[in-house]
């Protein structure tokens, strides 16, 4: 497809890139990852946070609901976005190419490196 | 002022351009010299693209403006900056490998050439490369005047000489390096505010007695101070949600941002990039902000609040420690201005005048304005901050707020969503651009509408603007 033509009729095949639904279905984790930080983010801020000044506790001397909110919310944050990293985002050339297939044996970025039996 | 605070500024200033020389002498090893000077080749690995996109987006305001806000409003500031935790992860998984496969496909190198490849409209071509260089360039100058004033309360020099050496430190390595001294040299900046930011809290909270001291000289001055409603209660949860959209997954519409979506070297470099950008910055934007509040006990009676990190730092640390620490508010403004220096200088020459003036152009005819518009960009940029236009001060006010209602959804929709059409990308643009003026009208003078903040009302309608344009006048679903 030609970026002067992204329209173009000759270019008919009908399916779609098979990596696109992989990146579809990401983009939505990070749709999804956004209303659970923020739910978490609102929820301990204004839950615990409303509560008269008296009654807060401390939590290595920061008041409860930004140690909850913001403190631990950030940590979570961490260590979702590492565990996605490591294990749920998958790995796909980004360049144009017709061989590729998702779910492969085992790909990885260095094409040149090959396992002893693959 | 203290020649001990100056010796690490001035190596660090060294340290930098070393760095852009370094990465200038890599340029032209293969590839186009647009995709080289702009994109960096397509190159970034994890660690620099997590480093640039932190930098470029943490600016004066996160290390001046936001601490010495916290500093009168208390937690309710740092509870609003912890909003930009999302930034990290949300740009790069939103855009995300679709972005990075279609630039590379439509062979684009600034955000304009894949609106353009999408919408296959001038018109929105043009109106993109307008709103560009228009908001970023005034952007670009308020930083300038906020790098070139630091220079001066930290060395006692005049704020022209200030400026002076602040643009030529700035310029060099960009003009002759592109993108990819920009991302390498980010990187570093990164660094320094990581650890600036640390060694300046730990100072802090030693310099106040431990925190729960702090804590009870905030209570005792100000109860209010501790909750996350403000010093004198009025940040609403409405207000302080509404940043979520202009500080967290708003960010997705900006074109310094955008850029950087698609500089990375492979899909394992941009899984990388997550994780490490979501934990810098939120460590970041962290310490910054308690910084801020916990530097009230302790040094009280700032009254200008871009001061309080200066002062703060000189006060609890040794002269050339604070050096070290002073040189992170630093590189966070000349990493946020190399970026919009480039940016700008790339909407000239590649989306301006290889678009539509002449678009075959020779390699070498490219090269030489290449450099010599990034160039002269920088100088003009230069005289103007020395005596920043009103204009330019006005046309600042929207360039955050305004580059995103516009942009948000001609990108994240036209990558996602098959329908969306140049009529709705061009309606969105104009009405995010349109109402985000009027409505910033509007909240000076009567408060803000709906009680949240100016950007809020204005992607909505660039939202309605971008559905009805894409189905009510013509409907042709694209194929990507």
């Amino acid at each position: 497809m030609r970026p002067d033509t992204p329209n173009s009729p000759q270019s008919d095949q009908p399916k779609q890139d098979p990596r696109f639904k992989t990146a579809h279905k990401e983009a939505w984790i990070g749709v999804a990852l956004a209303i659970f930080n923020f739910i978490w983010w609102f929820g301990f801020a204004y839950g615990l946070g409303g509560r008269p000044v008296e009654e807060y506790t401390y939590i290595l001397g920061l008041p409860d609901w930004f140690f909850w909110s913001c403190v631990v919310g950030f940590i979570l944050m961490s260590i979702i976005t590492v565990v996605l990293a490591k294990f749920v985002l998958t790995d796909m050339p980004l360049d144009d190419d017709p061989t590729y297939h998702p779910n492969p044996p085992n790909f990885s970025d260095k094409p040149a490196q090959k396992g002893p039996k693959s | 002022m203290n020649i001990g605070v100056l010796i690490p500024l001035i190596i660090f200033l060294i340290a930098i351009f070393a760095i852009g020389f370094i990465a200038s002498k890599q340029m032209g090893s293969g590839g186009s010299f647009l995709q080289d000077y702009f994109l960096g080749g397509r190159e970034l690995g994890g660690f620099v693209l997590a480093m640039t996109m932190v930098a470029t987006y943490g600016s004066a305001s996160s290390f001046l403006g936001g601490p010495g806000t916290a500093y009168t409003v208390g937690f309710g500031w740092a509870l609003l900056a912890m909003t930009q935790v999302v930034t990290g992860y949300f740009v790069l998984l939103v855009l995300g490998k679709k972005f990075a496969i279609l630039s590379r496909r439509y062979d684009a190198v600034t955000m304009i050439d894949f609106l353009k490849a999408r919408y296959n409209s001038p018109a929105v071509a043009i109106l993109s490369a307008i709103a560009i260089i228009v908001f970023l360039f005034s952007a670009m100058t308020a930083q300038w005047v906020g790098g070139g004033r630091l220079i001066e309360s930290l060395t006692g020099l005049s704020y022209t000489s200030a400026l002076f050496i602040f643009a030529v430190s700035v310029l060099v390595y960009v003009t002759i390096g592109g993108f990819r001294a920009v991302a390498l040299t980010d990187a570093v900046q990164g660094a320094i505010m990581v650890v600036g930011t640390l060694i300046l809290l730990i100072g802090v909270i030693i310099a106040g007695g431990g925190i729960p001291a702090i804590m009870q000289d905030l209570l005792n001055e100000n109860p209010r101070l501790v909750t996350p409603f403000g010093a004198d209660g009025s940040l609403t949860a409405a207000y302080v949600s509404s940043f979520w959209i202009l500080v967290g997954v708003g960010v997705v519409g900006l074109p310094q941002m955008v850029i950087r979506t698609m500089s990375y070297k492979s899909s394992r470099a941009m899984h990388r990039a997550l994780a490490i950008g979501t934990i810098v910055t939120g460590f970041i934007m962290l310490n910054m902000h308690l910084i801020g509040i916990f530097a009230r006990p302790v040094l009280p009676g700032i009254e200008v609040g871009d001061k309080v990190i200066p002062l703060i730092a000189l006060e609890v640390l040794p002269p050339w420690l604070a050096g070290i620490v002073l040189a992170a508010p630093m590189a966070a403004i000349m990493s946020t201005v190399d970026s919009l220096l480039l940016l700008v200088s790339s909407a000239i020459v590649k989306d301006v005048y290889l678009n539509f003036i002449k678009p075959d152009a020779p390699e070498k005819k490219i090269k030489i304005l290449s450099f010599g518009i990034t160039g002269v960009l920088g100088i003009v940029v230069f005289l103007l901050a020395l005596q920043p236009p009103d204009l330019l001060i006005f046309l600042n006010l929207f360039a955050f707020g305004g580059l995103e209602a516009a942009f948000i959804w001609p990108i994240v929709l036209g990558l996602y969503w098959k329908h969306g059409n140049k009529y709705g990308a061009f309606l969105s643009m104009l009405t995010g651009i349109g109402s985000y003026i009027a409505i910033h009208f509007y909240n000076q003078e009567y408060g803000n509408l709906l009680g949240v903040h100016t950007v809020t009302i204005p992607v909505v309608l660039s939202l309605l603007a971008y559905l009805l344009g894409s189905l009510a006048i013509k409907r042709e679903p694209f194929r990507f």
